[in-house]
């Protein structure tokens, strides 16, 4: 028996998943902030998170984005292969709901195309961005994120020859950090993936993102790694907003997956602190 | 850097050659008046106009520019969300505004060597607002007017009237700059390696 999902519902989803993540910091970010506001010893890195808190606030109540960068919209469709979309195409919908977004939401018209050339604003955000994986079931599950680009900018990969090891991934995620500064908006939070090929990596590190700021991995080698390198971000001094300071990144989640004799791919993919991801079951 | 936050200064815009010498690297203020406001796109229109041996279509002489592409405003407002954009990507274009007149720019990341030295040559800062503040900020923002470039819909040439308006002096006219000395500050080295 095949279960069917109205295409509109899809669009109509992503839509609302869009605009609540951009208006609404997520509870998970709310208490890393205030734990980072709490324990942060400079007063100027101290006056910024408390201001983030803030903002926090007014974009809530008054329907104003976080950031004025509302992001390109990067969708994760994890399709049931029980599930029949009908009354449109799926990829269709999943633009149709970005679209919506911007329109209804206010959101920021951030997308051009030809990138290289004339940069064509697209009007209305599109296209997003989509990652499909098809499982088991008669759901489809939707994760809509809003990626901003000032931490986009920072990230970076690096195919290390296997004999770099742990300490190799350590410091080049660290000195990615560093030589990022103050423009990702520290404190950021620092997807990493292991492993994989050149794009599987990256994705690892975007899906690194999705999790819950602050949870660490629950491969206990895995979580260990997460903690040594947040430590060894947080001792670098950049601090919110670059002003100096105890706390540059409010968390550290690493993604991995096995990868060729002769490689050590790691990918770092930034984000700031307007960690703007939702998801729905249909 | 003190242990407690300085109070914020109050200043009115623009910056008089005066008031750009009482700023120091680490100051709070709070900026009242009218700047101007333009992004990748704005500039590198600005840039092409002058290299063409043309006017710009405003004058930046003694004037304050925004790195910033708000959201469209609701209804009954005057901008939606209007915080800082990354300045490095103005870091080619800056030098020679600068060189034409322009006195200060707000943004948040770092700048160029190229630009910081402009800076202390003509005697011009950097302030720093909150990068992901941009529902705050935008309460501080009165009046907005698109003056060029409305083709670039949010990264069109604006001109703003600001209330209170709150940075942070990054680059002071002296060569001061937070990020190295906030950095340096927190900084625990690394013996580890």
């Amino acid at each position: 028996m095949m279960r069917e999902i109205d295409a509109d519902k899809v669009a109509e989803t992503i839509s609302g998943l869009l605009q609540e993540g951009c208006y609404r910091l997520s509870d998970d970010v709310i208490h890393a902030l205030k734990l980072a506001h709490e324990r942060e010893e400079s007063p100027p890195a101290r006056h910024v998170l408390g201001k983030l808190l803030e903002n926090a606030e007014v974009a809530a109540r008054d329907k104003v984005p976080l950031c004025q960068d509302t992001g390109m919209a990067v969708v994760f469709l994890e399709l049931g292969q029980d599930v029949h979309i009908v009354g449109g195409d799926l990829y269709k919908a999943v633009q149709e709901g970005t679209r919506r977004a911007t329109t209804q939401g206010y959101l920021r018209k951030s997308v051009v195309d030809r990138p290289f050339s004339a940069r064509i604003n697209t009007e209305d955000n599109t296209p997003a961005v989509v990652h499909t994986t098809i499982v088991p079931g008669e759901k489809l599950k939707i994760t809509a994120l809003s990626k901003g680009f000032g931490s986009e900018n920072m990230s970076k990969i690096a195919m290390l020859p296997p004999a770099k090891g742990r300490s190799g991934v350590i410091d080049f995620v660290v000195a990615c950090v560093d030589e990022a500064g103050a423009n990702p908006c520290p404190p950021v939070i620092v997807g990493v993936g292991i492993g994989g090929t050149v794009e599987k990596c990256m994705l690892l590190a975007k899906e690194a993102l999705l999790r819950r700021v602050g949870d660490p991995h629950p491969d206990a080698e895995i979580a260990e790694l997460e903690s040594e390198i947040l430590k060894r971000i947080n001792d670098l001094g950049i601090g919110a907003m670059g002003y100096g300071g105890r706390i540059t990144a409010l968390a550290v989640h690493v993604e991995v997956f096995p990868t060729h004799i002769a490689s050590l791919p790691v990918a770092v993919n930034l984000q700031c602190h307007s960690v703007r991801h939702r998801e729905a079951v249909l | 850097m003190k242990n407690n936050m300085p109070i914020a200064r109050a200043i009115t815009l623009p910056l008089s050659d005066e008031v750009l010498k009482t700023l120091h690297t680490g100051d709070e203020l709070l900026l009242t008046g009218v700047m101007y406001v333009g992004r990748d796109a704005a500039h590198k229109r600005m840039i092409e106009t002058l290299e063409a041996g043309e006017a710009l279509p405003v004058d930046l002489k003694g004037q304050v520019i925004y790195f910033m592409g708000p959201t469209p405003a609701r209804p009954g407002k005057a901008v939606g969300s209007a915080g800082p954009t990354s300045s490095y990507r103005m870091d080619t274009y800056s030098p020679r505004l600068i060189a034409a007149g322009l006195k200060g720019m707000i943004g948040k990341g770092m700048r160029s060597g190229v630009v910081k030295k402009s800076m202390k040559k003509y005697k011009a800062v950097y302030l720093g607002a909150i990068g992901g503040a941009g529902a705050l900020i935008s309460r501080s923002i009165k009046k907005v007017d698109v003056v060029a470039y409305e083709d670039l819909g949010t990264e069109a040439l604006r001109r703003i009237e600001v209330r209170d308006f709150p940075v942070t002096v990054v680059n002071d006219i002296y060569g001061g700059d937070l990020y190295q000395e906030g950095r340096s500050q927190y900084r625990i080295a690394d013996l580890r390696r």
